[in-house]
């Protein structure tokens, strides 16, 4: 089935801020002294339309699990609203508990994510018991579970029921996870490095298993992921993340085949390949959400400044003084670049 | 001659329900300037290979086979000998750089007891090769009297090629050495680990899960499952040419961003990979393979010449079947 971008988001976020503040030791505390503060997610819009795809990569430390957990309600935002089918997101009280229903979340590592001590039964049944469900579609709890199971392709499910986890493999675990989370009928998945704990000839199970989700129940999906070559796999868009910000973002074949975004290319550059040895890598390690860069944020590692290819274009001294948000620069395609931006000849919009 | 020549190696953990073979048979050589890589999933096997190249297995283990390491065999090797070998011969760069180092111990102090303990220098000297070993890896040298934690990841993991570096050995062993860093962490690794093995001709074993950074770094590599190799040869065939079922699924787990195959299409195997303790008659990836027939679940293959250099231990090989599309 091919996805056809139709109707109102499911999932809008608009200008979200999130920020951490930083510890200090204790006598510097009692001086009255502040950790600096991480600006984990800085300003960032995003939208996710029904029965979507939709990957956001970066390097470790680009804020983007930090996004994923404000967007499962996890972390308060400092500035900026979360929209779910148009209705701001509550602070608490029903409306955020019925949210928490129908948006679910799968964690990188099932291992972690399932208690040792609980049976496959009692795991996967206690999002039922949180929210009050004990029959619906005229099915008893057990009925329900047996379904998720079912559906998460671990049939018989009867079978499992009493397991624990250590009996299972790293796949199975994972899919008792995904199970826990499709009981309760989400409309949202968001899965947080879904597979990068799995082996590898496990992976593309689990990867066939969210797509089909998405092709039979229409579930929208958020995958977080530092891997390019899974985005290709399984993405309708992908939503490429610096410091704290999408920096571009558009259909997979065009980002990922013809990035606007240097950032964007240099990520491609480093997915591992056959022969391709010695080729350019990006100084520095993920930069500090402490200390954010005047301009465009990835101007101090970005090779189209170094190479003086921004200058040359004459758009140098605004990469560097002139902070930007995204800009469309083909349908549907947005990227947060002065010089791709120059290059269309459009000076675009900045903000501060 | 080859810097290091397995031969037959069989490791058995003994365990308290019966003993356990994680390796079962495997034999490989590398040459002095050769990176040879290891792929496999998780249990295969790989890593108690490089423990049993440098002896360092659990008490009670059961090894058998030859690891001939510059003409002498380390597992017959009397123990002072051992540990005059280990580290001035061959030296590993561990997965988890983070939980390698001490703690509480400046990384200059590290680094220079290795070349003290190993004799190859007193202090002063050590400290002075410290200097060189940092500059050669890419650390400035005030690094020297940082603690672990005031590193990155990235940093501590060259603290370890540095640390491997310090006795000249003349082969590396770098055991999952990018798995736990990021993607453009892991790419100034590589590149750094290769310019090393150039620029001092080491032979080197590179193991890894990643069959895309294998590719990359390796001239040959091999393919391990339940203990054995199932195919191996020169990386670049093997990785976008597979004769085994099992590599093509490997291959295909870690898809190339713009090859229309793998959009929207992942692919990939159905089961798991077997317990060391219940492997499958036949050939033990039989249960898994979508090629299998009727011999494959009795008859145990051998490695068969597959192409050029190339060998791979299925039945379809013989029969001059081909699976590659």
């Amino acid at each position: 089935m091919t996805f056809q971008a139709e109707g109102p988001p499911v999932l809008e976020v608009r200008g979200l801020h999130v920020s951490f503040q930083g510890r200090v030791g204790f006598g510097a505390g009692l001086a009255g002294k502040k950790g600096a503060i991480a600006r984990a997610v800085d300003g960032v819009d995003l939208e996710l339309r029904p029965g979507e795809v939709l990957a956001l990569a970066g390097e470790s430390g680009c804020g983007k699990t930090t996004l994923a957990r404000t967007i499962m309600g996890l972390e308060r935002p400092k500035q900026g609203e979360i929209r779910f089918e148009g209705e701001p997101l509550a602070k608490g009280g029903k409306i955020l508990r019925e949210y928490r229903r129908r948006v679910q979340i799968v964690f990188q590592d099932p291992t972690a994510a399932l208690n040792p001590r609980q049976t496959i039964y009692e795991s996967v049944a206690e999002g039922l018991r949180i929210h009050g469900i004990s029959n619906q579609d005229g099915l008893t709890e057990e009925k329900l579970v047996a379904r998720a199971l079912a559906r998460s392709g671990l049939r018989p499910p009867e079978r499992l029921f009493l397991t624990y986890p250590h009996e299972l493999s790293g796949g199975q675990r994972q899919r008792v996870v995904i199970a826990g989370a499709l009981v309760l009928e989400p409309e949202i998945i968001v899965a947080d490095e879904p597979v990068s704990s799995l082996d590898a000839s496990v992976r593309g199970e689990i990867l066939k298993l969210l797509l089909g989700l998405r092709d039979d129940f229409g579930i929208a999906m958020l995958v977080v992921t530092h891997d390019l070559g899974l985005a290709w796999t399984i993405a309708d868009r992908v939503a490429v993340m610096y410091l704290g910000r999408i920096v571009e973002i558009g259909p997979t074949e065009e980002v990922l085949t013809q990035p606007l975004h240097p950032y964007t290319k240099a990520l491609l550059e480093v997915v591992p390949e056959a022969g391709g040895l010695a080729r350019p890598v990006l100084t520095g390690e993920a930069p500090d959400p402490t200390r954010i860069p005047e301009g465009c944020r990835f101007h101090p590692r970005c090779p189209e400044v170094v190479s003086g290819v921004a200058a040359s274009a004459g758009v140098e001294a605004r990469c560097r003084g002139e902070d930007l948000g995204l800009i469309e620069l083909r349908p549907g395609h947005f990227a947060a670049c002065h010089l791709a931006a120059a290059r269309r000849g459009d000076a675009g919009p900045s903000t501060t | 001659m080859s810097v290091l020549s397995v031969r037959d190696l069989e490791v058995t953990y003994a365990t308290q329900a019966g003993p356990i073979p994680a390796v079962r048979g495997v034999s490989l050589d590398i040459a002095k300037g050769e990176v040879l890589g290891l792929a496999g999933e998780s249990g295969c096997g790989k890593s108690s290979i490089v423990n049993a190249i440098l002896r360092l297995l659990p008490p009670g283990t059961t090894v058998s086979g030859e690891v001939v390491l510059n003409g002498e065999d380390v597992l017959t090797m009397k123990p002072g000998r051992l540990r005059a070998v280990r580290w001035t011969q061959a030296s590993v760069v561990f997965q988890g750089a983070m939980h390698a180092l001490n703690p509480v111990q400046r990384i200059g102090d590290q680094l220079a007891e290795a070349i003290i303990i190993h004799g190859q220098g007193k202090p002063r000297e050590a400290m002075v090769r410290v200097g060189g070993l940092l500059e050669q890896v890419g650390l400035p040298l005030r690094r020297l009297r940082d603690y672990p934690h005031e590193l990155s990841g990235g940093q501590k993991q060259r603290v370890m090629i540095a640390m491997a570096l310090a006795c000249s050995p003349s082969l590396i062993i770098a055991d999952e050495p990018t798995t736990a860093l990021d993607v453009m962490v892991q790419a100034q690794v590589l590149n750094l680990l290769n310019e090393l093995q150039a620029e001092f001709g080491l032979a080197m074993l590179f193991i890894t899960h990643d069959l895309s950074v294998l590719v990359e770094v390796c001239d040959r590599m091999g393919i391990m499952y339940a203990g054995k190799i199932v195919e191996q040869g020169p990386s670049v065939p093997v990785f976008s040419k597979p004769t085994h079922p099992y590599t093509e699924a490997l291959a295909a787990a870690f898809p190339a961003v713009g090859d229309l195959r793998f959009r929207k299409a992942p692919s990939g195997l159905g089961g798991d990979p077997p317990q060391p303790d219940a492997i499958p008659s036949g050939c033990s990836f039989h249960p898994r393979c979508p090629y299998a027939f009727d011999a494959c679940a009795t008859t145990v293959p051998d490695l068969y010449g597959s192409g050029e250099q190339r060998e791979a231990a299925c039945l379809l090989v013989p029969k001059g079947a081909t699976i590659s599309s």
